[in-house]
């Protein structure tokens, strides 16, 4: 009989497989997180993923639970995103509005030079609060994977809409305005 | 005469000045440190991250401090201070230690070795089988001549 289970063809198949299991491995863990999008496709929504970053400006930290009992658009950002440079000042107008209403934007600037972020706010005047992730590690948990994206968290600390590119007025006026109407 | 020599001393002061600012600032460029730390959107090193926005500014952010006459171990520590140790591209630099700095070194070795003693391996035992096939057709050189020998005899 034919000997097909030698120790060299074994040997290769056994690396051949752990080559395609690594790839496959590799594939799945870099899948980003889509649970907010699926949630929301449910018709549910899905709590939002701690968060407690240092202040951009200024000393100390601010969580997203110190914004409970707010609608808050917390929107990922970064001085070099060149599409940031165009929601911005927009993000800025519905801040003013929403402070009234019991609602905030919130910045966070991601893997981003302080000097530059700091230049940034105060080339477009933006008065929200900003968050500083120096090394990114709030992209996982809430899965954001470009620049910028905008996730609005309701009064109850739910995600209700996710917005993967930049926001415009129809997103702010159609997915965060009635969410202002809420109670907590 | 006095004035002569005077302008000279000035003159060979201006010219000495840069040479010795020089001297004081820490030769270093980007290409040297570009290959040691990450582009951390892009996940390559620097020198690898081509037409990003991210990459572009954080090497207008090393030449900036290269001017400022940081050396590269300042630069590295600054950028690691911006972006964090996962900007540090070297195994070693993030200043832990771990084990998976060892690592990073040792499995390619063993890697290679085990590699190397496999095509070995596969090598001995081809030829060995090699062997006993040639002895179970080992009549054929004989057969050969055998041929050689009939066709001789029969004039073919």
């Amino acid at each position: 009989m034919r000997r097909v289970l030698a120790p060299v063809p074994i040997a290769v198949i056994c690396a051949i497989l752990a080559l395609v299991g690594l790839l496959a491995y590799g594939l799945a863990a870099n899948e980003p997180d889509r649970r907010a999008e699926q949630s929301l496709a449910r018709g549910e929504r899905a709590a939002a993923p701690q968060l407690e970053l240092p202040r951009l400006s200024g000393a100390g930290t601010q969580s997203l639970a110190d914004f409970r009992g707010k609608v808050v658009v917390l929107n990922f950002w970064a001085s070099w995103c060149k599409p940031c440079r165009q929601e911005s000042p927009l993000l800025d107008r519905w801040h003013e509005r929403m402070k009234r209403l019991g609602g905030t934007v919130l910045g966070v600037d991601t893997l981003d030079i302080v000097g530059d972020a700091r230049r940034f706010i105060s080339e477009y005047e933006l008065g929200y609060p900003m968050l500083r992730d120096k090394d990114g590690d709030s992209q996982e948990s809430f899965g954001v994977v470009a620049f910028p994206e905008t996730f609005v968290i309701d009064r109850r600390g739910r995600i209700a809409a996710v917005r993967r590119g930049p926001v415009d007025e129809a997103f702010m006026r159609d997915r965060v305005a009635p969410l202002l109407g809420e109670r907590a | 005469m006095k004035r002569a020599v005077m302008l000279l001393a000035v003159l060979i002061g201006l010219l000495g000045a840069p040479a010795a600012v020089a001297a004081q600032c820490p030769r270093t460029s980007l290409g040297d440190i570009e290959d040691e730390v990450m582009c951390p959107v892009c996940g390559v090193p620097l020198a690898l991250a081509i037409d990003a926005p991210q990459a572009d500014r954080e090497r207008a952010y090393i030449e900036r401090l290269i001017a400022d006459c940081r050396s590269k171990d300042e630069i590295k520590a600054a950028l690691a201070a911006q972006f964090g140790d996962e900007v540090l591209a070297l195994p070693g630099d993030q200043g832990n230690d771990d084990l998976g700095d060892v690592l990073v070194y040792v499995i390619p070795a063993v890697g290679i070795v085990l590699a190397a003693a496999g095509i070995a391996f596969a090598v001995v035992r081809w030829r060995g089988a090699r062997g006993p096939r040639e002895r179970a057709h080992g009549g054929a050189p004989q057969a050969e001549r055998r041929l050689e020998a009939d066709m001789e005899r029969y004039e073919l």
